[in-house]
C-alpha cells in the first residue's frame, strides 16, 4: 500500500505549526501596540472643537482659575462646562465682533447650548468623582497634564484603569498640599516620599478602601 | 447652555487573518483555528457597557427636541435644599436696601476664603489689588472703578454682595457662580483690601510693625 503522506509533508507540517505559532504571536504583539497607541487611546491627539477655545490662552495667558469657569468640581462629582453667559461675561466686551466667537455670541443670542467634543471620557460603569480628588489634595495636572499649555485640550494619560490603579494603589507617590491642587506647573519637591506619606495621613486618604471595586464601579 | 458630544465611540479594531499559502490541509486547519480563537477573543469585545444607554451631565440627547439630555426646570420648581442662606445672606438688601454689616461674624478663615473666591472670580476684572486694572481690563474690558475711592469705601457692604449676585453696569451676576456666603466673604476681603490703602504703620500691632523692618 502507497504512502498517503509523503516525506516531504513532515517538513511542511512542522513549518505550517510553527508558522500558525508566529502568526498568532505576531497578531497579539500588534494588536497590543495598536491598543496602547495614541490612534487607539486619543493620548497626545488635540480634539477639534467648534469653537476653538484656547486653555493655554485663558489660563497661562490671562491667569484665570480653573475655577471660574469648572465651577462645581469642587463640590460634584462633574467639574462643570461652563454656559455660554460665562463665555460671555468677558466677551460682550472683548472680541465682540470676531468670527471665531460667532458660535458663542449665536448659542447666547438662540439660547441653544454650545457643543463640545469630549475629550476625557470614561466608561459608563466608572462613576469618577471630581470633587474627592480635588479635596484629597491631587492636582488637577495629575491627571490633565498642563492643560495651560494646550491651545486645544487632548488627553496626557490613558484614562485606562491600569493607569486609576497605579495612583490608588500609591497615592502618597501623586498627593500634594491642597492649596497646590489648582497649580497647573506643580512640581513634586525632592522629598515627596515623606511629604506624600504625611499628607495622606492628613488628609485621611483611606488606602486601605482605595482598590475596592466599590470605589469606582457600582 | 452647554452639551457635550458623546462621541468617543471606541470602534473596535477589526483583526486582520488575511493570508496566502494553506495549499494543505493542516496548513488551512492552523490558520482557521488562529481564525476561530481570534473570534472568541474579540468576541468578548463590544461597546454598550462602555456607552450605556444612559446620559451623564450635559450630554446630548438624540430624543428630546432641544437635543438635551438635562431637562429645563418646570415652572414654579422649588429648589429642595436649605433655605436658611436666602433672603438676606444671598442678596445682601433688607426691604430692598444694602445692608451695612455682616449677617455673620468675620473670622480669618472667612477672609482667606475670599482672598481665595475673590482671586478667582473678580481679580480678572478687578484685579488681585482691587485697583480695577485685572487682566481682561489689561486686553480691552472697560475699566472698573478702583475700590480705593472715598466713594466706595463708603458703601454699605450689603452693596457688594448686591452686586455679586445681580450684576452691575457692564458686570454680569455671578449669582450662579458664587455661593451666598462666599459673596460676603469676598466682601469682607474687599473690605480688607480697601483697609489696606488706609491703614498706617502706627496702626499696626507691634508683632507687625518689627515684620515690616
Amino acid at each position: 500500500m502507497a504512502q498517503i503522506f509523503h516525506p516531504r509533508t513532515k517538513v511542511l507540517s512542522r513549518a505550517s505549526i510553527m508558522a500558525g505559532a508566529i502568526v498568532l504571536a505576531a497578531c497579539t504583539v500588534v494588536a497590543a501596540a495598536l491598543y496602547r497607541s495614541s490612534y487607539f487611546t486619543g493620548v497626545n491627539e488635540a480634539r477639534q472643537q467648534d469653537v476653538p477655545f484656547s486653555h493655554q490662552h485663558h489660563v497661562a495667558g490671562l491667569g484665570i482659575d480653573c475655577r471660574y469657569c469648572h465651577t462645581s468640581v469642587e463640590k460634584s462629582s462633574f467639574a462643570g462646562i461652563p454656559p455660554t453667559t460665562t463665555c460671555m461675561t468677558c466677551h460682550s466686551q472683548v472680541w465682540n465682533t470676531s468670527p471665531m466667537l460667532a458660535p458663542v455670541r449665536l448659542s447666547f443670542q438662540t439660547n441653544t447650548p454650545l457643543t463640545w467634543a469630549r475629550v476625557h471620557d470614561l466608561p459608563d460603569f466608572v462613576y469618577f468623582n471630581h470633587s474627592i480628588h480635588i479635596a484629597k489634595g491631587i492636582g488637577c495636572s495629575t491627571c490633565h497634564g498642563q492643560v495651560d499649555r494646550m491651545p486645544l485640550v487632548w488627553k496626557v494619560n490613558t484614562l485606562y484603569m491600569n493607569w486609576c490603579l497605579d495612583c490608588h494603589r500609591h497615592p502618597e507617590e501623586q498627593i500634594r498640599p491642597k492649596e497646590e491642587v489648582f497649580n497647573m506647573a506643580y512640581q513634586p519637591p525632592a522629598d515627596q516620599a515623606a511629604l506624600g506619606a504625611s499628607l495622606v495621613r492628613q488628609y485621611q486618604v483611606r488606602t486601605q478602601q482605595l482598590t475596592d471595586c466599590s470605589i469606582c464601579h457600582r | 447652555m452647554t452639551t457635550i458630544s458623546d462621541d468617543m465611540d471606541g470602534g473596535l479594531l477589526a483583526s486582520g487573518n488575511r493570508h496566502a499559502p494553506g495549499a494543505r490541509p493542516r496548513g488551512a486547519a492552523a490558520i482557521a483555528g488562529i481564525a476561530l480563537a481570534a473570534a472568541i477573543v474579540f468576541a468578548g469585545c463590544h461597546s454598550d457597557m462602555y456607552n450605556q444607554k444612559k446620559y451623564k451631565p450635559l450630554a446630548a440627547s438624540e430624543f428630546y427636541p432641544d437635543g438635551q439630555a438635562s431637562r429645563p426646570l418646570v415652572d414654579g420648581t422649588v429648589v429642595h435644599r436649605d433655605h436658611s442662606d436666602d433672603g438676606v445672606i444671598a442678596s445682601g438688601k433688607v426691604n430692598g436696601v444694602p445692608v451695612n454689616g455682616f449677617p455673620f461674624p468675620v473670622t480669618e478663615q472667612i477672609l482667606r476664603r475670599g482672598q481665595e473666591r475673590y482671586n478667582i472670580y473678580c481679580s480678572p476684572c478687578h484685579g488681585r489689588t482691587g485697583d480695577g486694572r485685572g487682566m481682561a481690563v489689561q486686553r480691552g474690558f472697560p475699566q472698573p472703578p478702583s475700590y480705593h475711592t472715598d466713594s466706595l469705601r463708603a458703601r454699605p457692604v450689603g452693596h457688594v454682595v448686591d452686586v455679586i449676585a445681580h450684576g452691575f453696569g457692564r458686570m454680569y451676576p455671578y449669582a450662579d457662580r458664587v455661593a451666598p456666603r462666599d459673596r460676603w466673604a469676598i466682601a469682607a476681603y474687599i473690605r480688607a483690601l480697601q483697609a489696606s490703602r488706609q491703614t498706617t504703620v502706627a496702626d499696626l500691632p507691634p508683632s507687625q510693625r518689627q515684620q515690616l523692618k
